[in-house]
């Protein structure tokens, strides 16, 4: 019986020939993601038991972006802790306000994911880099300080889902759509403690920013992690952001590994998804939710704040005026700056929307854009539970840049097909 | 003899449990007077030491939040009972040393204010009030030894000893 490819990262790590699903092991992580809300209970943890070290100073990523910049002293003090720990273990990566964005969107960019690596964050969207044929999972605040502390952590060997996405998206139809489709089939836990592998024509056609929307919201079907394998898009990628280490390992699933099930979409079968309140397993088409009056639109997030996005909601509000409040978030600096470079933010700030310093704030209900009771936002992140972007009667609906854009336009759920040649 | 407060919902997610907007603190003190406040704001007056929380599917989906652990055992929850458990929040249950008890049939079987007896070694719960046992597997060897360390920091400084 061959493996997965997830089956063999991990195998890799644990240092075995060969490992199923059930089993529990003990792999070394290559990278270890850090942020503000998870990371300084881990230090604290970590002083109080007399354990405060860290196995590689190298392999670190420390990014502050849920609470920056500073919300409040509260938050102002977490990123203090998170301060005085990097300076004292010297981290190598260690991103500042001014160099920071939103660590999904970050990680890649500055050249810190690569292939065949076992990546994990105290984030629940670590799964993210799965786009790159890693295997990324997000684990809470005792693991992450045993994870700092050791480059070491347990995990049992998920089983695999195979999702093969066939056909090609419309007009007006993006990876986001894909995968609000997918979780609308399977639901908020049909991918429960396994590996959702992604693979078919679809994905061969899409950029790695298209491709991490996907892999991004692998959580929202309970996932532990969500992978798709390498081809030349994933290595001019890497070719163009990899700086210090820049040698990896190719997995590839062998033509007779085992998955517990198989799901195929005809993705030229999908139409423009919103996710209705309050589960993201709430997709249904536009056309059966356009119309819906919103009060705020987001465009952002590790999700969808990339410049691919951004160039895609600016296609949209070009020329046009928002009618709600539009928040555009671009997810990190370097992003910021190449939006800014292209024009987009002229098309931003015409069309009457405010552009935001990079940082998670408003995707997680903590800043800039928090929610009234009873206001309805359109929104490009991958949340839309109970109180997520503030009152626990507000109410969030996922999409993607082009149908959150449309929706700022008309202040309303609304088809970005109308707004496409 | 402990009480219940049933949920009979599924995927009680992690904002739900402890809003993001109160993450700007790790201290389980101050968590605590927020938990389950967005699925009910009641729940902080009502729970008292010992008490157990009983739900359907997935419980804790959403975010990797440890808060979300802190949050109900700083309430004074001794256990949660759920038909599943979403991955990172049985997870970090596990590594705080919380014993979580994962059992299908718990939701039918056990009312609000219900008083039980658990026996987490055999995998037993008593429910005193129906009169009626409901077994339940107990957590596995390896999460079993975590928790008998109290956690796995404190196995982790055990083993480093
Ligand atoms: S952008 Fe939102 S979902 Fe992504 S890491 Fe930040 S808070 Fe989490």
């Amino acid at each position: 019986m061959g493996m997965t490819i997830t089956e063999k990262i991990l195998s890799r790590a644990a240092g075995k020939d060969k490992v199923t699903p059930g089993e529990i092991i003990n792999a070394k992580l290559d990278v270890v993601m850090c942020h503000d809300v998870s990371t300084p209970p881990a230090i604290s943890m970590l002083v109080e038991k007399g354990i405060d070290k860290v196995f590689d100073r190298e392999k670190i990523i420390v990014t502050p972006d849920h609470f920056q910049p500073a919300k409040d002293i509260k938050s102002a003090e977490l990123h203090k802790r998170l301060d005085e720990w990097t300076r004292r273990h010297k981290i190598k990566h260690y991103y500042k306000l001014g160099r920071v964005g939103v660590c999904h969107a970050l990680l890649p960019e500055q050249g810190h994911i690569r292939p065949g690596e076992v990546i994990i964050g105290g984030d629940s969207h670590t799964c993210t880099y799965g786009a790159f044929a890693a295997f990324g999972t997000g684990v809470g605040s005792t693991d992450l300080a045993a994870a700092v502390a050791t480059g070491e952590l347990w995990f049992k060997v998920p089983a695999s889902m195979k999702f093969i996405l066939n056909g090609s998206l419309g007009s007006g139809v993006y990876s986001k759509d894909v995968i609000l489709a997918i979780i609308a089939r399977i639901g908020v836990d049909g991918a429960l403690y396994r590996a959702m592998e992604f693979v078919g024509p679809v994905l061969a056609s899409m950029s790695m920013e298209a491709r991490m929307t996907i892999t991004n919201m692998a959580i929202e079907a309970g996932a532990k992690n969500g992978i798709m394998g390498f081809d030349k898009v994933t290595k001019q990628y890497l070719d163009e952001h990899l700086k210090d280490k820049k040698d990896y390992t190719v997995y590839e699933s062998d033509e007779d590994a085992e998955y517990v099930s198989v799901e195929v979409f005809d993705c030229s079968a999908i139409e423009p998804m919103v996710a209705l309140p309050h589960l993201p397993s709430n997709g249904v088409p536009i056309s059966e939710c356009a119309g819906k009056e919103m009060d705020q639109a987001y465009i952002g997030s590790c999700t969808n704040g990339r410049i691919e996005d951004l160039r895609i909601a600016a296609e949209i509000l070009k020329g046009k005026k928002v009618t709600i409040r539009t928040l555009v978030v671009p997810a990190t600096p370097a992003i910021w700056k190449q939006a800014k470079d292209e024009g987009l933010f002229d098309a931003f700030y015409d069309a009457g929307c405010v552009i935001a310093a990079p940082t998670c704030g408003a995707c997680l209900g903590g800043f800039m854009g928090v929610l009234a009771e009873g206001e309805k936002c359109i929104s490009t992140t991958n949340r839309n539970f109970v109180g997520r972007m503030g009152h626990p009667k507000s109410e969030v609906y996922l999409a993607s840049p082009a149908t959150a854009a449309a929706s700022a336009i008309q202040g309303k759920l609304a088809d970005p097909r109308n707004y496409l040649e | 003899m402990s009480k219940v407060h049933v949920y009979k919902r599924d995927h009680i997610n992690t904002d739900e449990i402890i809003p993001a907007r109160y993450l700007n603190t790790d201290d389980e003190t101050e968590l605590a007077k927020h938990c389950l406040e967005d699925l009910d704001v009641d729940f902080v007056n009502k729970v008292e030491a010992g008490d157990i929380i009983v739900a359907g599917e997935d419980f804790g989906c959403g975010s990797s939040r440890e808060h979300a652990i802190w949050a109900i055992r700083g309430a004074g929850v001794q256990t949660v009972i759920a038909k599943t458990f979403a991955r990172i929040f049985y997870r970090n249950a596990i590594n705080n040393g919380f014993y979580v008890i994962e059992s299908p049939e718990a939701i039918e079987k056990i009312n609000n204010g219900d008083e039980l007896e658990i026996d987490y070694k055999t995998g037993l719960i008593k429910n005193e009030t129906a009169g009626i046992d409901i077994k339940f597997a107990p957590l596995p060897d390896f999460a079993l030894e975590i928790i008998k360390a109290g956690g796995l920091l404190n196995k982790l400084v055990k083993n480093n000893h």
